[in-house]
């Protein structure tokens, strides 16, 4: 047996050591690390990914700590992936979301986990998907994914979620800017934390409006203009789900049922219109995807080097001699060739 | 590189237990291990030795740094390495305590399975280079 082999059945049987190792290994991308993953494939599915974001200093950690805390009550396992940013120059971070998870110290069931976004883009939402993976084949009913929301990366990693909760600070106009920008079309339930601070009535107006112009809007499809009119409704026809808002304080632990039942109707929902199917179908589309856009990208790397680097090609532009695109069509013809005499066969 | 190229960082759990409230150096620690590239997990104040078990077991860390300045040591330490050793993480794992450890203790945190210890004066570089030499191989 493999030290793969014995990593993975260590894992499937529980043993924590085992799934803090694969884990390190995928954000490390060991050697062997895709191996493991593919391998924990068939194992995954049946655990439920809520993804959390918001701007810092919204309660996001505090919140899944409350979140963690109510799952275990009802008696389900609960995995935490919490992630940070790292310094662009060093490469080193604090993690500190692991300070907040007060309520389950102690308890093994909750698996905290805390990842740095480690330079590249991409990278990190398939480590991201990959830890789920990890998480999920490990038996946990409950993923919970928690980033700060403050652009396109954040809404790469959030989508490897089922549900997506963003969450607002009252008061906060600038905020409400923010989620214009796009963190609105991302969001299945809006939490208003820090509901017992003043502005927080506002806010939940703010964002009822938002959600209600989004609904009228050219991009609404079936929402007509009489969607407003029942704005309270869970779902106001047969298949659209509208942003729903909750408002919480995560420090006394207030709202969190609620937004948990949110949760569980956004679930229900999922399910009963097949939209679950249809966005795990998505998501191994676009995890396809990445991981040839990855794997094309080192096999173009492996090429160059074999042509003795990119310096030559950078004097020959400098010099005027030819320019960028020729180059690009140059190194990529006979690997197109080579692709088309493949497909051919 | 992408997908196949590897992107080893040292993980440190930098944990403060027992009754201590004297966080400045395990702050400064952090801060500096960060700055030397290292992903840095602060455990926050007053955590039990199952705590940090649990996060060291977690997090996966190649370090785990212990600051003590409650002179505690002598029982906290022992309850810390054996939590590690119940998750077959004492061998992989560098056990570093920092802050007031007698001249007579140290021997017995040696013992115990504790890599170095960094008292009063000991400079950041050493302590990082320290980390950097000895973070195990995996």
């Amino acid at each position: 047996m493999t030290a793969e082999e014995t990593l993975i059945d260590d894992l499937l049987a529980g043993k924590h050591r085992a799934l803090a190792r694969v884990i390190t290994k995928i954000e490390n991308r060991s050697p062997g690390y895709r191996e493991l993953v593919s391998q924990l494939h068939e194992h995954t599915g049946s655990a439920e990914v809520v993804g959390i974001t918001g701007s810092p200093g919204a309660g996001k950690s505090t919140l899944v700590d409350k979140m963690a805390a109510t799952y275990r009550e009802r008696g389900e396992t609960v995995g935490v992936i919490a992630i940070d940013p790292s310094s662009p120059f060093t490469g080193g971070a604090v993690l500190g979301d692991r300070i907040r998870m007060a309520s389950n110290v102690g308890d093994m069931d909750v698996f905290f986990r805390s990842m740095s976004a480690r330079g590249s883009l991409g990278g990190l939402s398939t480590a991201t998907t990959d830890a789920v993976k990890a998480l999920d084949a490990f038996g946990k009913d409950r993923i919970i994914v928690e980033t700060v929301g403050a652009g396109q990366n954040e809404i790469e990693i959030v989508k490897t979620a089922d549900t997506v909760a963003v969450l607002v600070p009252p008061g906060s106009g600038d905020d409400v800017q923010m989620l214009k920008a796009g963190i609105l079309e991302i969001a299945d339930i809006f939490v208003v934390n820090k509901a017992d601070m003043d502005g927080a009535d506002r806010t939940v107006k703010e964002l009822r409006e938002m959600i209600h112009m989004q609904d009228a809007g050219p991009m609404a499809g079936h929402h007509g203009a009489d969607a407003i009119e029942s704005s309270d409704d869970t779902e106001d026809d047969d298949t659209g789900w509208e942003p729903q808002i909750v408002e919480t304080v995560a420090k006394t632990g207030e709202g969190v049922e609620e937004f948990l039942e949110t949760l569980e109707k956004h679930a229900v929902w999922l399910e009963e219109t097949g939209e679950l199917e249809e966005q795990a179908r998505q998501r191994y589309g676009a995890e396809i995807r990445t991981l040839l856009r990855e794997d094309t990208a080192d096999l173009i790397e492996t090429e160059l080097e074999a042509r003795g680097g990119l310096d030559e090609y950078i004097d020959a532009v400098l010099a005027r001699e030819t320019d960028p695109y020729t180059v690009a069509d140059e190194v990529l013809a006979p690997l197109a060739e080579c692709v088309e005499r493949q497909r051919d066969r | 590189m992408s997908t196949e190229g590897e992107q080893r960082t040292i993980r440190c759990l930098v944990a403060k237990v027992g009754l201590d409230g004297h966080d400045r150096g395990a702050h400064v620690i952090a801060r500096a291990f960060r700055d030397a590239g290292f992903e840095v997990i602060y455990s926050g104040l007053h955590k039990s030795p199952d705590e940090i078990v649990q996060a060291a077991v977690q997090e996966d860390v190649d370090v785990l740094g212990i600051s003590i300045l409650s002179g505690a040591h002598d029982t906290l330490v022992p309850k810390i390495i054996d939590g590690l050793k119940e998750y077959d993480a004492f061998e992989d794992t560098l056990v570093l305590v920092g802050g007031i450890v007698p001249d007579d203790d140290r021997e017995e945190l040696y013992e115990l399975g504790v890599a170095e210890i960094f008292g009063p004066g000991s400079s950041m570089q050493d302590t990082i280079d320290f980390v950097r030499e000895n973070a195990p191989e995996r």
